[in-house]
């Protein structure tokens, strides 16, 4: 065979190479998406098997209010009612996003309709810089300063609802913020300046035209700091008394799934249904945040239906 | 009220809220500055924690955090390229890589004890790592990959595809085009995208509790062999991070300055968090100029 039919024919070094690093980035993807379905797997198998293996009834455990899965209620059934830890999460998730709500979208109309030249300077890096506080430091100024200024204001402990409020509105309030300075930068320029030539205030231009325009982003923003403030656990942790009770007002010791997931995992034994009734809780947990990532999308699409 | 004092009145209410979020955030960063500050001193850094008697230090859990994101970023920094690289130049259009996408953007939206519970069972019990720095620093890479992969995607999907057109009019292949150029090219956001993983793994707690464990034990720091017990660098070690042991000395209380403790451990905290930050913009600006032709002459 004459050298050129030869070099021609062969597979190149080039195509060798291609075909290795494309199989290369191959296994780096389905390595992430095999993690994704494992952790699926695990958590409902490990979650599920307090309604298949233990035989609790997934009503009950939804609605009932008793938690002490070591100890059975009087017809023989471990007393496993999630629903004040369900509450719980649910009470410090929309607590935090509506006091953060006007917070983060007021600031972000300053930034980019009112002041962008002192907004940009000073709050943008600012929010940035909070954005990257460890949950613990905010759990640890909770316990500090927030929690005995709530004993002082309102008698009892000062752990509860009320407090694990505080502690997400300040966690969530930069991630809410700077989304939503993204979402009021996206809305076309000509909007604004159509408005204004029409003899609005600038008042009436944010609020009539821009924040409309740019209502599918905020929710967004919204939605992404309910489910960073379902799912933190340390920082609500610390402040809301870990006591898995049904929270009767705001400055009673309550407790979330996370903070009673974390207390717990730790001293239950593997298999056993108080382990399991807390893998049920994880499940939720999960569920929850696919909720939120699902309502996410359906925020998106709308959004760019309209546009 | 007519509409410009509608309009005056919704500035001024603007102004106010902006003005209370810099004073919350500013009083928070003094706060622990001031509280924290003060406590940082060189001895406070170095030497091990105490659990009953006041005077400990954190020597041993910033030694672990540090270890830990080395570990954790050596892991996740070729997977995260490698996976970031298949997505924005090979994956085609269908349902198998929107699947892909889908999964990526469940995994990073799932909450961090989720993720903790999950490498619990796989890496602490499943596969027999106990509570120890590889098991820590293998959910950290879970925790911070697919933030790390969007990170790469969007940066090489943000490079003209007339670099790659000319890699390819060159002969190269697709994959030189990608790891001699585009990658080059990108490298200043991917930079930065993983400086900013590191600050967010650096502070990461409860995924930690229950894989990397929350005990330190004392370390022998002039036996650097990776098998000996109580060596610094052995990963089957436990190793609490600073993070955990503000956690930790809190909710237990029996430390009895565990207030002190924790201010000066946030504030380190923070000013790591802060050096990440500053880091990740002045690194990627410097990588820009040295590794494309632009910015210094005859570079």
């Amino acid at each position: 065979m004459d050298p050129i039919r030869e070099s021609l024919l062969k597979v190149s070094h080039q195509a060798k190479l291609e075909r290795r690093g494309r199989l290369l980035g191959l296994f780096c993807i389905s390595l992430i998406v095999l993690v994704v379905a494992a952790i699926f797997y695990f958590v409902a198998s490990h979650g599920l098997a307090t309604f298949y293996h233990d035989k609790i009834n997934l009503w009950d455990f939804l609605t009932k209010q008793a938690w002490n899965p070591g100890t059975k209620d009087s017809h023989g059934v471990p007393a496993v009612g999630a629903l004040p830890m369900i509450v719980g999460s649910f009470l410090v998730t929309i607590f935090a996003a509506l006091v953060a709500t006007p917070f983060a979208i007021g600031a972000a109309i300053f930034m980019t309709e009112i002041s962008p030249r002192r907004g940009m300077q000073i709050l943008k890096p600012v929010t940035e810089l909070l954005v990257g506080i460890p949950s613990v430091v905010y759990g640890f100024i909770g316990l500090t300063v927030v929690v005995p200024v709530i004993r002082q204001l309102f008698g009892g402990t000062g752990f509860g609802i009320l407090a694990g409020t505080f502690v997400l509105f300040v966690m969530i309030l930069p991630t809410v913020t700077s989304m939503s300075v993204d979402a009021l930068q996206a809305v076309p320029r000509y909007y604004r300046e159509a408005s204004l030539a029409l003899g609005a205030t600038r008042w009436q231009t944010i609020y009539k035209v821009v924040l409309r325009s740019a209502t599918p982003g905020l929710l967004t923003a919204i939605v992404f700091g309910m489910a960073r403030a379902f799912g933190e656990a340390l920082a609500v942790q610390m402040v809301i008394g870990n006591a898995a009770l049904m929270p009767h007002n705001l400055v009673s010791p309550a407790s979330t799934l996370t903070s009673i997931l974390t207390m717990g995992i730790g001293n239950t034994i593997m298999g056993s249904l108080e382990n399991n009734a807390l893998w049920s809780l994880a499940l939720i947990l999960l569920l929850m945040s696919l909720v939120f990532n699902l309502l996410i999308r359906l925020i998106g699409r709308k959004g760019a239906m309209k546009s | 009220m007519n509409v410009k004092q509608q309009d005056k009145l919704a500035t001024g209410v603007l102004y106010t809220i902006a003005s209370l979020i810099i004073l919350v955030l500013a009083s928070l960063l003094a706060f622990i500055l001031i509280q924290g500050l003060p406590r940082v001193t060189w001895h406070f850094l170095t030497t091990p924690a105490r659990s009953f008697e006041a005077g400990g230090g954190i020597g041993i859990q910033l030694f672990n955090s540090f270890y830990l994101l080395v570990l954790a970023m050596l892991i996740s920094v070729p997977l995260s390229l490698g996976a970031g690289i298949y997505l924005s130049e090979y994956a085609k259009k269908n349902w198998l890589t929107s699947l892909i996408r889908t999964s990526i953007e469940i995994l990073s939206s799932l909450p961090s004890v989720v993720v903790g519970l999950f490498g619990f069972l796989i890496f602490v019990i499943q596969f027999k790592f106990g509570f120890s720095i590889l098991s820590g620093a293998l959910v950290l890479t879970v925790f911070n990959l697919p933030l790390l992969t969007r990170n790469v995607e969007e940066s090489l999907a943000s490079i003209s595809s007339m670099q790659r057109e000319a890699g390819l009019a060159l002969g190269l292949s697709r994959w030189e085009t990608v790891t001699r150029i585009i990658v080059p090219e990108a490298l200043p956001g991917i930079t930065t995208g993983m400086i900013l993983g590191a600050g967010r793994v650096f502070g990461e707690a409860a995924a930690l509790i229950y894989t990397a464990g929350q005990s330190a034990p004392a370390l022998d720091f002039t036996n650097w062999n990776p098998f000996y017990i109580a060596s610094p660098l052995n990963p089957l070690r436990p190793a609490e991070t600073l993070a955990v042991h503000i956690w930790k000395i809190n909710s237990e209380g029996i430390m009895p300055d565990a207030v002190a403790v924790s201010a000066g451990a946030s504030a380190v905290l923070i000013i790591a968090v802060l050096l990440f930050n500053l880091s990740a913009r002045w690194f990627g600006q410097h990588l820009y100029q040295k590794m494309t032709s632009s910015g210094k002459k005859g570079a």
